[in-house]
């Protein structure tokens, strides 16, 4: 099997391995520019997709009780909701590639707005991202105990206080495995960007692939590209998790505070770097 | 109907009337009459599912009364339009599981309502949080996560959290239910000092030693109505309703 491709590879004057050097050497620049996009798309538009997420989870759990709000409001309120819903279950039941078309070619047919492409792709990525957070957020907030939500409402704090000062501080903590996540999904998926012709990994390496025609290192290649691009995220977001855990132990605030006092203060990660 | 101004009890903070709470088909309130004057410390006690609970949450309006009024210093605070933030931050609430914000330390769960809810500038609120956290003997913890504290120790910044806002009157639901029983005493001491400085209380309570030592008056429900309520001492020596005896006859023979 591994002959007949190092044959089929040979057939161009070189063999497998000279082919990949050859793509290394020679457009090196190419696949670094396709990196770069890839890596802007997925960081940016996983980042306006969480803040976008954030935005309607918050929306969608302001209460609409008859007694939290005046009749007006609460047809608003409504109304907002219902179109937040569309949103959510249009995005995240259609798919990115079918999304980027319709975007890119639809709002320069019916609107005449020219996006260039990697506009375009941020815009899709973003939107496509956010419908799927609005929902994470959403069960990252139904997951906080309703303890919460009572001890702030009983020292008068609002909605919008409750939610930035003690909720949502709670909820981001518990949904950043699945934050990491998208942006992971996000760094593979923006690859259907290239029909468009988005100018990420996938589509440079199609790209190479159609002046060289050796699609086998070629793309052998872009997917160990990927593969290092994903696993390097992966860890680097489980160190942020746990960055974001905080110290285990805390400091007696008094004047003959002792390392016993604080082993006895901290619990099993004693020793640990505290902030 | 009741509710004019004029009628209202004098100089209470707060006052139910005819205050009626159903959850579906089920009633759990069937018409309160309360009310707390400046100074008072009221234990509310009864058995289990007698609605103590729900009437306290239904004071503060954790749960919205199904009818009948809540009256602050006489004005009606289920009316259109009233701010109930504004209410609230006047009354404090300790909760039977203290409901501490997890994502704060000790110092920032005392110091969050006073300056969202209360309008405090930060140092301000800091100061003030450090000496009611001093009162409740929690001043060494402030950098303290609440995971890292035990349930008395939590307790007790809850009590801080809720005297940092400087409340008019403070609610207690069942302060001590969720504690192991070693760390009951120092909680209680905690609200005995309260007590004894002329903090108006309201305490829903099983402790009915505590209960009859600290307390001015005492109200007794059973099945969603105040049955009996007068003050501590009577309504431990000589109960005027068969429902009281029988119910206090637990504690007596215990």
């Amino acid at each position: 099997m591994t002959t007949a491709l190092l044959a089929a590879a040979e057939a161009g004057g070189r063999n497998f391995w000279e082919w990949v050097a050859h793509v290394v050497q020679d457009y090196w620049p190419w696949l670094l520019k396709g990196v770069g996009v890839t890596m802007f798309l997925a960081l940016t538009g996983t980042l306006v997709g969480v803040a976008l997420g954030l935005g309607v989870g918050v929306v969608r759990t302001i209460p609409s009780d008859k007694h939290s709000a005046g009749p007006v409001r609460r047809v608003v309120l409504k109304a907002v909701n219902i179109l937040l819903a569309i949103y959510v279950e249009v995005f995240r039941g259609t798919p990115m590639m079918v999304q980027a078309m319709v975007v890119y070619f639809g709002l320069g047919m019916a609107f005449q707005i020219r996006l260039d492409v990697v506009t375009a792709g941020l815009l899709v990525v973003s939107i496509n991202t956010g419908a799927y957070m609005a929902e994470i957020v959403r069960g990252g907030i139904q997951s906080i105990d309703r303890g919460q939500f009572e001890a702030a409402k009983a020292v008068g704090m609002n909605h919008w206080d409750t939610m930035r000062g003690v909720i949502l501080p709670q909820a981001i903590r518990n949904i950043l495995p699945a934050t990491g996540n998208e942006f992971v999904i996000n760094i593979k998926d923006t690859s259907v960007l290239m029909v468009i012709g988005t100018s990420e990994l996938f589509f440079q390496g199609k790209t190479i692939d159609g002046i060289l025609y050796q699609t086998f290192p070629v793309y052998l290649l872009v997917a160990a590209i990927y593969l290092v691009l994903t696993f390097t995220t992966t860890r680097l977001l489980r160190l942020l998790e746990r960055h974001l855990e905080g110290p285990a132990n805390f400091t007696l605030a008094t004047s003959s505070t002792t390392p016993e006092s604080i082993l006895m203060a901290g619990g099993e990660n004693y020793g640990r770097r505290t902030r | 109907m009741a509710g004019e101004p004029a009628e209202a009890t004098p100089d209470a903070i707060v006052e139910t009337r005819d205050l009626r709470k159903s959850f579906g088909s089920n009633e759990i309130l069937k018409g309160i009459d309360f009310a707390v004057r400046p100074g008072q410390v009221v234990s509310v006690i009864g058995a289990s599912g007698s609605g103590k609970s729900t009437f306290l949450r239904c004071v503060n309006l954790l749960e919205w009364p199904s009818s009948g009024q809540v009256l602050y210093h006489g004005e009606d605070v289920l009316a259109r339009g009233y701010d109930v933030n504004r209410f609230r931050a006047r009354l404090g609430m300790v909760f039977q599981q203290f409901n501490l914000f997890n994502n704060l330390n000790v110092l920032d769960n005392c110091v969050i309502g006073q300056v969202r809810a209360a309008g405090r500038s930060k140092p301000e609120a800091r100061r003030r949080a450090l000496e009611f956290l001093a009162k409740v003997g929690m001043d060494p913890y402030v950098d303290a996560k609440p995971a890292q504290l035990s349930g008395g120790q939590k307790q007790r910044v809850a009590i801080a959290r809720a005297l940092s806002m400087g409340p008019e009157a403070l609610l207690f639901d069942e302060p001590t239910s969720a504690l192991d029983p070693e760390m009951v005493g120092e909680v209680l001491a905690v609200m005995g000092e309260l007590a004894a400085s002329g903090l108006t209380m309201v305490i829903v309570t099983h402790e009915m030693a505590f209960a009859r030592d600290v307390s001015d008056r005492v109200a007794f429900m059973d099945g969603g109505v105040i049955a009996e309520e007068g003050p501590a001492a009577q309504i431990f020596a000589e109960p005027a309703k068969a429902r009281t005896r029988e119910f206090l006859a637990r504690f007596h023979a215990g």
